[in-house]
């Protein structure tokens, strides 16, 4: 896979994920990264960690992520080795905290309609394209501009910043 | 076009005439704000990029107030970066156990957050602080860890939804109430990016302590900010607190709002928000013989002197249910002294509560109060997700301190009247 393509299965929620049931807070008393990850949608989908597989996608509904502020809920995603979150919406502070950190995430109503369980799909962030394996329907998200491109190649806003500082 | 309060603020906080809604800015951060659990990672950030100094070691907040008094050795050590960070760097307003508060109760109280000011914090219900004319929102660690550096961060100006609160409220309906009712009428996600400014003539007669609790919630309804324009009890309650300058803006009548909800505060009564969603509102009377195990009066949302002296009212002279455990949280120590010098924490002991110390612990499943499989809760805290407060298929039902006292008498969810 080239850089930004990821290929992977589906694991479909519905509305309002929030950031309680993505990392519940009695895990909060560490910023592991591997730790977080291991409890990741402990109290939506308690098998999840065991499941998923680098490369892989959450996607889901309305409003994914609202609730707490907690970073640790993109991190413990990230940290699993999900490739990308898709969903109709995103709260508003899971969504910048997502890009801070290099998680993307995509709002594509259309490919939620359409994508079930376990559906293998491979994205492509350079263009924004969603393309459903077995069938090759395609589904169009609009493309991040160049410079979150960068972030997420870069794997954060922290790492994008002090790579441009020792150019 | 005239502004919002929200625009002219955010246009003063960036060195600008007038923004307008979706302009993406870069504003100057008057207070920025973390905890025991965003902190760390804050931290961590800062001290992997070589960052060597605060912007302003008076502008920078640790409030180590969710797992404190610290409940086990993973927390300690959490607690101790702060604690470590915060003497290295001379931070001014760190709060250690004894003086510490819950956050967003705290920062007022002290006159650390004031009108007009830019307010980010690491913790959603950073918001709050918009009941004061203050332009306040949640953010996450890396944003804290890079204004932390700059003293900056980049926003973009949101649209403001105007809610109008007419008429008088009933007894026992209360800031909580009313939002509550707000957030089932218009959805979780009913505001989500967007400011919510609240006004009207229950807004007027509203407590400040009321009015936080209503700003608090506003991230229920996905908001990036509630607000509610400075009045005279605005004034009258930074009085004594400020320590420094501020200055109060007002929206401009021909201000631009993409939605206006009105709402008669006189047809409501108390509110109860049933599991697993804030948004799930119900007039309580609507709820029949739902029997529970716990009651929490306490948090950001709902732990002020007010709320307290509304719970002591219905609890003075009576007896918890035995079958119900009833736990009271005063928001701050400050909060906690007037409860005792009113006479309160002796109503609450004698009706067999028991009283903690400030701390955030069970509003978020932390500790003092995590619920068992199955049991059910009635809590004035902010949050009734699943597992919010504990097993997974624990139930939290949101009320005011009202109903929650109430409550705790009859061991099921109850309007106030019932028991007066």
């Amino acid at each position: 896979m080239s850089a930004l393509k990821y290929k992977g299965r589906v694991f479909k929620y519905g509305d309002n994920v929030n950031t309680d049931v993505i990392i519940p807070a009695r895990y909060l008393n560490t910023i592991d990264p591997k730790e977080l990850a291991s409890h990741c949608m402990e109290d939506i989908d308690p098998g999840f960690p065991k499941k998923v597989k680098p490369g892989d996608f959450i996607i889901a509904a309305e409003n994914f992520g609202c609730g707490s502020s907690r970073e640790h809920a993109p991190i413990s995603i990230k940290a699993c080795g999900v490739a990308a979150v898709i969903a109709k919406s995103f709260a508003r502070i899971f969504y910048r905290n997502s890009l801070n950190i290099g998680l993307p995430i995509i709002e594509c109503p259309e490919a939620i309609e359409s994508l079930c369980d376990g559906d293998e799909i491979e994205v492509d962030l350079n263009d924004g394209t969603i393309t459903k394996i077995s069938s090759g329907q395609v589904f169009k998200s609009k493309p991040f501009p160049e410079f979150v491109q960068k972030i997420i190649e870069k794997g954060g806003l922290m790492e994008y910043v002090s790579s441009r500082e020792t150019r | 076009m005239g502004m919002t309060i929200t625009e002219k603020i955010l246009a003063v906080k960036s060195s600008k005439k007038n923004v307008e809604c979706g302009e993406i800015i870069s504003a100057r951060v008057d207070i920025a704000l973390g905890n025991d659990i965003t902190a760390p990672i804050a931290i961590d950030i800062f001290e992997k990029y070589g960052a060597k100094e605060l912007f302003d070691r008076k502008k920078v907040v640790f409030v180590p107030d969710h797992f404190t008094p610290n409940k086990d050795i993973k927390s300690a050590e959490q607690c101790r970066i702060l604690r470590e960070f915060s003497r290295k760097h001379n931070v001014e307003n760190y709060f250690e156990i004894g003086r510490v508060g819950i956050e967003h109760a705290l920062l007022p109280e002290k006159g650390i957050v004031l009108p007009g000011d830019l307010i980010i914090g690491a913790d959603s219900h950073t918001c709050t602080y918009g009941a004061l004319g203050a332009f306040s929102t949640g953010i996450g660690s890396t944003d804290l860890a890079a204004a932390m550096i700059t003293g900056e961060i980049w926003l973009k100006v949101p649209e403001s939804i105007k809610f109008i609160y007419s008429g008088k409220t009933r007894r026992f309906v209360s800031g909580k109430d009313l939002i509550l009712f707000t957030i089932g009428k218009i959805g979780v996600d009913g505001a989500n990016y967007k400011s919510m400014e609240f006004t009207g003539e229950a807004i007027s007669s509203l407590s400040m302590d009321g009015r936080f609790t209503m700003c608090n919630m506003a991230v229920e309804a996905g908001a990036k900010n509630g607000i509610i324009e400075p009045d005279d009890k605005t004034l009258q309650y930074v009085k004594g607190r400020s320590k420094r300058e501020f200055i109060t803006y007002k929206s401009d009548k021909d201000a631009k709002y993409c939605n206006v909800v009105d709402i008669d505060s006189s047809k409501l009564e108390p509110q109860v928000s049933l599991p697993p969603s804030p948004g799930n509102a119900r007039p309580v009377s609507e709820l029949r013989n739902i029997a529970i195990d716990q009651v929490i009066i306490g948090s950001c949302t709902n732990g002020r002197i007010s709320d307290l002296e509304e719970a002591a009212l219905i609890l003075k002279g009576k007896k918890v249910n035995p079958n119900v455990r009833l736990i009271i949280l005063p928001a701050t120590q400050d909060v906690y002294k007037e409860a005792m010098k009113k006479g309160l924490l002796e109503i609450f002991i004698d009706a067999e509560a028991v009283v903690g110390p400030p701390t955030c612990g069970p509003c978020l499943g932390g500790h003092m109060g995590i619920l068992a499989k199955g049991e059910k809760c009635v809590a004035t805290t902010n949050r009734n997700f699943v597992g919010r407060m504990g097993h997974p298929e624990s139930e939290i039902y949101l009320a005011g301190p009202a109903v929650a006292a109430a409550s705790a008498i009859t061991g099921r969810i109850t309007n106030p009247e019932e028991v007066l």
